[in-house]
């Protein structure tokens, strides 16, 4: 299997070959028809004190692979090991041991607070269920984390709809530190905020990450914020990794045609720059549905595209040191030219690099 | 020189809530020329929106346009116009493109006929005709096999065909001037440049003015050539789109283009502005981003900064443009600056 390992030690995580279907029911006897694959076999892992970013569009599966780590989905199949214990064979009592050391921040601030309890509540429900704090105690923390997080301590006493969306990020951020996590996934933590505002809230997940060691799996929709803050990136697309690198090199030099498409689609706020776009044709398919062989294929701009695409599941292989691309036709590949003729192959793979001139 | 298809000049819009008055849009003056894409960006509650349901008079109350402010759209005061009259501008000659796809068409209607149904109203046109025209303009926008597309419900389209289909209705009469109001907000990134790109192409095709209202500066400096800048319900700086990226005056335009992370141009930390957008049920006195300006003095806490010229055709509410040394010590803003990440 070719799986992005760097040094197994040093992992804080590893997902192996994750899949999670949610079956399509129909009917008055809820009869189940197929399902939508919205994780369809990833695996990659992530090191103590990085931040890996996840980027795609709306509905490629980022949430449900961050939501299956913790494990708020049930995964249908794979591996996730966290600190090396296997997550998925984990009791009760030892997910709860779990959810102290794995954290989870939402997109949405408004609904992800209970309106009807305070602020100091919503803080210290954490440090009751697990036990770390109570009393004065729990005040003296509750406190410490409104200051860490750039809110007033005497904000504890009121409620969340006293303040903006900012701030509300910034208590569910206390909210997720309170029980001194190891690694906290971010969905979409800024994309309901304003410019100004996200700036805030992605220098503050920066500091916190520095000063507590923190491993963060950072999820979002908008390229420019992943690449600033994540060390490495992983592209997805139909609940698949498409591609995994650092981000200095996805940004510079995509390999996968879809990244290709997806960072040439970003506008850029400079008038001057004229930039190459990769118009790409048509929808996202659904993933009740995804296409076979490489799921991108109908909408493939790489010039060496043919029937073999259609046939063959690419493999997540390393083009160059570090960096992993899904892409039998960008060489080298480890399918062999002779499967791919087999497969209905017409043309070779070669080095297609649309962008390079732009990013130079 | 031929006058300016759209003319608004101090154009106020406030609402009476049980909060106070909220002055959501306070004094904003500004042309659009024909064939021209002009720019209106800021972030949310800054008046865009406000802006762009004034000229088509699609206040509700609370809300009214208040007396004073003018619109004036081909030779005609779109404020005081009579109901009929306006009816008849709506959809023919000025047309608007909202945000949401979804909630803007009709469940129960084939798109083809929501389309229809535009030429049925506003140029007469028999079914067989509108419909015709309907499927031709579908086309125009890129729908993928418009005949039967036009047959389908909005449900059955993804969110990309749903906002063609509203680029559809917009143009089905060739309107003077397009309102597009966050186009592709609620689009990912790569149908976002398709929505884009067919804009930009109709725009030319057609010689149609368009209003493009964003927070996105990138979708700003691909699309437009003027841009308007908003800030708590005023036009705080106005320039030629080149100009205004390669030298903003106005702090505020200054920090919005430093907040954004740049692909290719990653900095160690982003620049932010601290605090956040005032209430508009209660503007500051004075100028109105004084409170988190690096730059602020006694001047802008007295004097409410009137739009100064900095430029070629380049405008900012702000003193510096007559105080510049000012900006040579730029200082802790006044709003608390408070905890680890807000430094
Ligand atoms: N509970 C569920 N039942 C059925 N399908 C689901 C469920 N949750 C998610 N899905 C489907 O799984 C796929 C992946 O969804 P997911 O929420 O992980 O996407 P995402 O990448 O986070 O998207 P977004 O950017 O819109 O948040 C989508 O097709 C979605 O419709
Ligand atoms: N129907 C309404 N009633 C009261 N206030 C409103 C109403 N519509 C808009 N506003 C207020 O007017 C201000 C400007 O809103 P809007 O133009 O929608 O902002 P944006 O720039 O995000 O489009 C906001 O503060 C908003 O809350
Ligand atoms: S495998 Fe084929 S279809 Fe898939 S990205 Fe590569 S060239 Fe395109
Ligand atoms: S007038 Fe003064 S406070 Fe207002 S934006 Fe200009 S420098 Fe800042
Ligand atoms: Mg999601
Ligand atoms: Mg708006």
């Amino acid at each position: 299997m070719n799986v992005p390992v760097a040094n197994e030690s040093a992992q804080l995580l590893s997902v192996r070959n994750l899949r999670k279907e949610f079956p399509i029911r129909k009917g008055v006897l809820s009869r189940q028809v197929g399902a939508v694959k919205a994780v369809n076999d990833v695996s990659f892992d992530v090191a103590r004190g990085e931040t890996l970013g996840v980027v795609g569009e709306s509905g490629c599966g980022k949430t449900t692979t961050g939501r299956t780590i913790l494990r708020l989905i049930e995964p249908t199949s794979g591996e996730i090991r966290f600190e090396g214990r296997d997550v998925r064979s984990m009791s009760t009592s030892q997910l709860r041991k779990l959810r102290r050391d794995m954290q989870i921040i939402f997109q949405d601030p408004v609904s992800s607070l209970n309106p009807r309890m305070t602020i100091g509540a919503i803080i210290r429900e954490g440090l009751t269920i697990h036990k770390l704090a109570e009393g004065a105690a729990a005040d003296a923390r509750v406190s410490r984390l409104l200051q860490e997080v750039g809110l007033r301590p005497e904000y504890a006493n009121r409620y969340p709809h006293e303040f903006s969306g900012g701030q509300r990020q910034r208590i569910g951020i206390a909210r997720a530190l309170s029980v001194d996590p190891k690694f906290i996934v971010c969905d979409e933590p800024v994309s309901a905020l304003d410019v100004s505002v996200q700036a805030q809230v992605i220098n503050l997940l920066e500091d916190l990450q520095r000063e507590h060691n923190l491993t963060y799996m950072f999820i979002a929709h908008d390229l420019s914020v992943v690449e600033h803050i994540a060390d490495r990136v992983a592209v997805m697309y139909l609940g698949k990794v498409v591609e995994l690198a650092t981000a200095e090199d996805l940004y510079r030099e995509p390999l996968m045609p879809y990244t290709q498409a997806l960072l040439s689609a970003v506008p850029v706020a400079d008038p001057k720059a004229r930039k190459e776009r990769i118009i790409l044709q048509g929808d996202v398919p659904s993933p009740a549905n995804p296409p076979s062989g490489c799921v991108f294929h109908p909408r493939c701009h790489h010039p060496s595209k043919d029937a073999a695409c259609t046939a063959i599941v690419p493999p997540l292989e390393e083009k160059t040191p570090g960096h992993f691309a899904a892409c039998i036709k960008q060489s080298p590949t480890t399918v062999s030219w002779e499967q791919q003729k087999n497969a209905g192959g017409v043309n070779p793979p070669e080095r297609y690099l649309p962008l390079a001139a732009v990013h130079a | 020189m031929t006058p300016p298809l759209l003319s608004i000049r101090d154009l106020r819009t406030y609402f009476y809530t049980e909060a106070g008055v909220a002055r959501a849009v306070d004094g904003v003056s500004f042309d659009v020329g024909a064939g021209e894409t002009v720019g209106i960006v800021g972030e949310s509650g800054c008046g865009k929106s406000v802006t762009a349901l004034s000229i088509l008079r699609l206040i509700q109350p609370p809300g009214r346009i208040e007396p004073g402010s003018r619109i004036e759209f081909e030779g005609k005061d779109l404020v005081t116009l009579g109901d009929e009259e306006i009816r008849h501008i709506r959809g023919n000659r000025i047309s608007m493109i909202f945000q949401e796809p979804m909630s803007a068409l009709n469940p129960v209607f084939t798109i083809g006929d929501q389309v229809a149904e535009v030429a049925r109203i506003h140029a007469g046109l028999s079914r067989r005709q509108a419909w015709d025209r309907a499927v031709e303009t579908l086309a125009l926008t890129g729908m993928p096999a418009p005949e039967d597309r036009a047959k389908q419900y909005p449900h059955q389209l993804s969110g990309g065909m749903r906002q063609r289909v509203l680029i559809a209705m917009a143009l089905i009469m060739k309107p003077a001037l397009v309102i597009a109001d966050e186009p592709t907000t609620a689009l990912d990134v790569t149908i976002q440049a398709q929505i884009l790109d067919l804009l930009v192409h109709l725009q030319k095709e057609f010689g149609t003015s368009i209003l493009m209202i964003t927070h996105d500066l990138g979708v700003i400096a691909e699309t437009t050539s003027r841009v308007i800048v908003m800030y708590a319900g005023e036009v705080v700086e106005q320039a030629p789109v080149d100009e205004l990226f390669a030298r903003p005056h106005h702090p505020y335009t200054e920090g919005l283009m430093h907040s954004m992370p740049h692909i290719g141009h990653d900095q160690d930390r982003l620049n932010v502005i601290p605090g956040t957008v005032p209430a508009p049920t209660n503007w500051p006195h004075g100028c109105r981003f004084r409170e988190r300006c690096p730059y602020s003095w006694e001047r802008p806490e007295r004097e409410h900064p009137p739009l100064y010229d900095v430029g070629a055709a380049h405008v900012s509410r702000c003193h510096l443009a007559v105080e510049p040394e000012r900006r040579n010590n730029p200082h802790a803003p006044l709003v608390v600056v408070e905890g680890v990440g807000a430094a």
